[in-house]
């Protein structure tokens, strides 16, 4: 259960900052839990929440028309999840199922960001966590794309 | 000037086997027992040698031995039908006989990773050179540290030896993680690429060993994530793939800048591979 996992300021997004920055980022958080199957972000809805996954496997999936949904990445204990409340305009733009029971932060986006969304504050500890993140996902998306494991050149 | 004895006309003639079997692995991968009965002693190997296999009148091509070491009376090979001779061999079908000669190269160092922690990572194809060595160590189970595997494939379908590995991913002395690229929602393992799964093994990096096989971006991404964690060079082991003729040293087709893959290889410590491999031979 949730009381046994390791506190916000342990989750390996926000290790090594000070408790004012943990503070700063994590200034509307709420702890949830999904059973296997549930979604924990829907395609075109609002997005608002970041989460910070405690325990579970959570599956990014993009519905194909004719071909139903399809698996593009697993994020588990430790990843973070949820990222298009940062731009405009606000809308998740893939599902995400959670594949066993999951707990996580929720953290709001409109306290991240700031009151202003179109003029974003963020705080620059976790600017530069979530560009690395960012960086993180192109490089396996980049590696993903080269469709590796293919016969020939 | 080398003073070894030069490899006679011997060890480059194929010695013809017939198929015992011929098992499909995937749609286009099939595994191959030879039948190696009438050889006193059978066909001793190690972990991480290959052969060179001969489709008769189609022409010879590299492959690893994919069974187990300690039982060499049975000797399996795991080929992917890509071109030509490896068509052909598939075509041999059982009863009919194919050329073999080896066994060649420089075996995985599992003596030298004995009492450490071993972490093997198959990508593709790469799973049939290390399914010996996981062998080995599950054999010799007690001489070494932590093992952890780490497999990844294009698609669910494109996994090897499944039965295999969902036996191991059960048993309690080898933690096995599996990802594939792409998949369906029926699929309840991992999706995403091979490095990501080193997050999810404990590594203590001063006594570990990583043994790698795959196609060779995911070779190099992975070790960027072993350096990242601060695992040695010289304790990662990466199996290689090259153009070969001889096998044997002789004609230079597999060299890579100071090695010659058939005879230095197929597996190398990277500390001697870096400025070859990474990022671009010259
Ligand atoms: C040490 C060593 C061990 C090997 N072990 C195995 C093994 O256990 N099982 C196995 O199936 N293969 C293995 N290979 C690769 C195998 O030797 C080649 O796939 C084979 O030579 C292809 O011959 P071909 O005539 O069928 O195809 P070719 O006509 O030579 O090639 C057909 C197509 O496949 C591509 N291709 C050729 N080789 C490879 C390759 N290695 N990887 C990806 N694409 C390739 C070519 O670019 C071409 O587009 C090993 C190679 C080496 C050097
Ligand atoms: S294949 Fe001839 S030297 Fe290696």
């Amino acid at each position: 259960m949730a009381s046994s996992l390791p506190p916000i300021e342990e989750h390996p997004f926000l290790r090594g900052l000070s408790p004012e920055q943990v503070k700063a980022i994590a200034c509307d958080v709420r702890e949830v839990s999904f059973p296997a199957g549930a979604l924990l972000l829907r395609e075109g809805d609002e997005a608002r929440t970041l989460f910070l996954l405690r325990s579970g496997r959570v599956s990014l999936e993009l519905n194909v028309p004719g071909q139903g949904p399809r698996q593009l990445e697993t994020l588990k204990a430790g990843d973070i999840l949820g990222l298009s409340w940062l731009f405009p305009p606000y809308r998740w733009h893939l599902d995400a199922r959670a594949v066993e029971p999951v707990e996580s932060f929720a953290l709001d986006a409109s306290c991240l960001r700031g009151p202003s969304p179109e003029h974003p504050v963020l705080e620059p500890a976790l600017a530069m966590r979530l560009l690395r993140q960012l960086y993180e996902r192109l490089e396996r998306v980049r590696m993903q794309r080269m469709d590796l494991y293919k016969v020939g050149p | 000037m080398s003073t070894g004895a030069l490899p006679t006309a011997g060890p480059m003639m194929p010695e013809p086997l017939r198929v015992r079997s011929l098992r499909r692995e995937t749609a286009d991968t099939f595994t191959v027992s030879l039948d190696v009965s009438e050889r006193p002693g059978g066909f001793p190997f190690q972990p991480g040698q290959f052969n060179m296999l001969y489709a008769f009148g189609v022409g010879e091509v590299p492959i690893s031995i994919s069974g187990d070491p300690a039982r060499p009376g049975e000797l399996l090979h795991t080929v992917r039908t890509v071109g030509a001779v490896t068509e052909a061999l598939r075509r041999v079908g059982r009863g009919g006989r194919m050329g073999v000669r080896g066994p060649y190269g420089r075996p995985w160092p599992l003596e030298e990773a004995r009492g450490l922690d071993v972490v093997v990572v198959a990508g593709g194809l790469g799973l049939a050179p290390l399914r010996s060595a996981i062998l080995h160590l599950l054999r010799h189970r007690t001489e070494y540290g932590r093992v952890s595997l780490l497999v990844g494939a294009r698609s669910p379908e494109g996994l090897l030896y499944r039965r295999e590995l969902a036996r191991w991913q059960e048993d309690a002395r080898l933690k096995v993680l599996v990802t594939v690229d792409q998949a369906g929602p029926e699929w309840k393992g991992h999706v995403g690429v091979v490095p990501a799964l080193l997050r999810d093994v404990e590594l203590e990096p001063s006594r570990t060993v990583a043994l790698m096989c795959g196609p060779e971006v995911m070779m190099r991404f992975t070790v960027r994530e072993l350096e990242r964690q601060g695992v040695p060079d010289s304790r990662i082991h990466l199996s290689l793939e090259r153009n070969m003729k001889c096998a044997v040293g002789f004609c230079g087709h597999c060299q890579l800048v100071p090695f010659f893959v058939c005879k230095d290889g197929p597996v190398l410590p990277y500390d001697r591979l870096r400025p070859f491999i990474n990022p671009r031979e010259v």
